[in-house]
């Protein structure tokens, strides 16, 4: 446990269950300090369990799991101690609808991390304008687009300094005009070299800012490469099926 | 076919004349049909018997005049208002403070210091409502008990047992409401709560509670309460009543806010997870203010219930607001006003009843981000 590496993520040996239908198959990956990885497959093939898994909103049965250097056990401590460092980026954007798009950004701060209210309110509004939406800081989720809130979500996982960011489909539930807003400023982020795993069938956004592109499938990993290599050169039949599908249209 | 193109939108126009207009709406709403306007007519007809001999025997036959039933007897027929005049500091402020006028005063004054120190509360600019809440909640009962119960500063003493009337009503209900909400919020919790044992014991707990009449509750805190102490320990028994309403009421807020918890996006959960917040930070920063804004008809309405039945303290003998309008009906001097005391006392429910629930009804707009999820 005390083992030193550069891994920000140790996955070994995992296996999930519900009740009897196992969702996640031996599934063993290691992800680099400042490494962006997007998981791709078909609905139910695992892939947002999986990074559910990461930060303890789904417990694992089998295996191991060690984030920024912290095995994932039952322990609470250590539990608070992960997700304290690791952010998550909903489908559902999933804001406070009672709290203003400020206040949405500034409770963790405030009360994790204890960032004295005045401070956390201007990185708060640092952040707002990395996501390109300053104005709307006194504004409640409610009166803002999708695209707007979803960004406002990214802002409010970033205002904790994580040292990883998870994306559970981050645009599948926006209108098309707004996803590309979205995926520009997880694209900005990319840049600033935080650790990233993305679930997301986004390809453009794969083959733009992916280190390596994972495919899953039954709850497997089936393949995984370099975007290169995945996308114009696919090896496993499933993979090949997946991208004709995908691809597509 | 040529391509059609707009370049400019076209302007709002008003709607039609023949859509707006009292006549219009009256055919719209009262007569649109045979059946509705047959409908219409019956019921203008059932009012026109109703109204007028009511409004005839309640204001303008009434009685206000005079000192005792003399006066209402020399006019007949209408309402007895004298009879309410002269008792009617008995029937608001009870046995003992209706017998000392000179010393209304002191609930008076507590009421309006409560109504004073509740008022900030309401201020969205005030900065110590926190403050301010834990005076009104912890120290405030002190003050109210000292300056209604005298025997302090030279006041004379009323004592619990001859409190009565609406004030007695207003303490009983007051108290059980507010008492009852922050253990009604851990009963909640604790229901929803993954931990075995707390949540077996809120659910004996609630479920004991709501499976008992109020009334059985009652006689079990006047008789079995004693019982737990040591004996020459004389629990009061206002404050017996007060904690069988307590502990009665606080279930059935429990169940009112489970209803919101219950109705909360897995999704909030999970947000407040996922950004490491502890289970108390998450609960009283993301998930209760929520929940408790969805829960207040449901909270506005066991409160209105508790109120109502507060006039089962009869039972052990305390005498609110109705049973003190009814006593005093039963006086020598007023026998046979009993439907004067009865009205009284139903109209003073009912504004309190009504005053809450449309209290509650601006409470939810204002609250209303206007969010779905």
């Amino acid at each position: 446990m005390t083992k030193h590496s550069d891994h920000s993520i140790e996955i070994s040996g995992l296996n999930k269950w519900y009740g009897d239908f196992h969702v996640l198959k031996d599934i063993d990956l290691n992800v680099s300090m400042g490494e962006r990885i997007v998981i791709c497959g078909p609905s139910g093939s695992g892939k947002s369990t999986l990074i559910r898994c990461l930060n303890h909103l789904e417990e694992h049965q089998e295996g191991t799991i060690i984030v920024d250097g912290v095995e994932l056990n039952n322990d609470v401590k250590n539990i608070e101690k992960v997700r304290r460092e690791v952010g998550m980026v909903f489908q559902h954007f999933n804001l406070f609808p009672h709290l203003t798009v400020l206040e949405n950004c500034t409770l963790a701060p405030i009360w994790v991390r204890k960032t004295p209210k005045k401070d956390a309110q201007a990185e708060a509004m640092e952040y707002l304008e990395r996501v390109r939406i300053p104005e709307q800081a006194n504004k409640y989720p409610g009166q803002l687009s999708g695209g707007q809130q979803q960004r406002v979500a990214i802002a409010r996982s970033l205002c904790m300094k994580p040292r990883i960011m998870l994306f559970d489909e981050p645009t599948s539930a926006l209108d098309p005009e707004m996803i590309s807003e979205v995926l520009d400023v997880m694209t900005d982020l990319a840049k600033t070299g935080m650790t990233m795993m993305v679930v997301t069938h986004e390809m453009g956004f794969a083959k733009q800012v992916a280190d390596r592109v994972i495919f899953m499938d039954y709850g497997e990993i089936v393949e995984q490469a370099a975007p290169d290599e995945f996308f114009n050169n696919p090896k496993h039949e499933r993979t090949q099926l997946f991208l004709s599908q995908i691809l597509a249209h | 076919m040529s391509a059609l193109i707009k370049h400019t939108p076209l302007p709002d126009r008003p709607p039609p004349s023949s859509q707006t207009g009292i006549v219009h709406w009256a055919k719209q709403h009262l007569f649109s049909s045979t059946t509705n306007s047959l409908l219409t007519l019956a019921s203008f007809y059932v009012l026109f018997l109703l109204v007028p001999p009511l409004v005839n025997w309640a204001l303008l036959s009434a009685t206000l005049e005079g000192t005792d039933r003399s006066a209402c007897e020399a006019n007949g027929g209408g309402a007895c208002w004298t009879f309410i005049k002269i008792r009617f500091n008995q029937i608001m402020f009870g046995l003992y403070y209706g017998s000392h006028p000179e010393q209304i005063w002191r609930p008076v004054l507590a009421f309006f210091m409560l109504i004073g120190l509740v008022a900030p509360l309401f201020i969205e600019r005030f900065s110590y409502k926190g403050l301010l809440a834990g005076f009104i909640l912890l120290i405030f009962p002190f003050i109210a008990f000292a300056l209604i119960h005298g025997a302090w500063l030279g006041l004379p003493v009323a004592e619990t047992n001859e409190w009565g009337g609406f004030m007695l009503t207003f303490i009983l209900s007051i108290v059980g409401i507010i008492a009852a909400l922050p253990l009604g919020i851990l009963l909640a919790l604790g229901r929803r709560s993954e931990l075995p044992v707390v949540r077996s014991f809120c659910v004996f707990f609630i479920e004991l509670w709501r499976g008992t009449p109020l009334i059985t509750v009652l006689f079990m805190a006047s008789v079995l309460l004693p019982l737990f102490f040591p004996s020459g320990v004389d629990l009061d028994k206002v404050l017996r009543a007060l904690i069988g309403i307590t502990l009665f009421q606080s279930a059935y807020t429990a169940e009112a806010i489970r209803g919101g918890l219950q109705a909360i996006p897995k999704g909030q959960f999970e947000a407040a997870d996922a950004l490491g917040l502890a289970y108390w930070e998450k609960m009283t920063f993301i998930i209760l203010p929520q929940a408790l804004k969805i829960s207040i008809p449901g909270i506005v309405n066991t409160f209105i219930e508790l109120f109502k039945d507060t006039t089962l303290v009869s039972i052990i003998g305390l005498l609110d607001l109705l049973n003190m309008s009814q006593t005093a009906a039963q006086s020598a001097e007023w026998r046979g006003y009993d439907t004067e005391a009865y009205i009284f006392a139903a109209f003073i429910f009912w504004i309190f009843c009504y005053g809450m629930s449309r209290y509650s009804q601006n409470l939810e707009t204002k609250l209303d981000r206007g969010h779905k999820n």
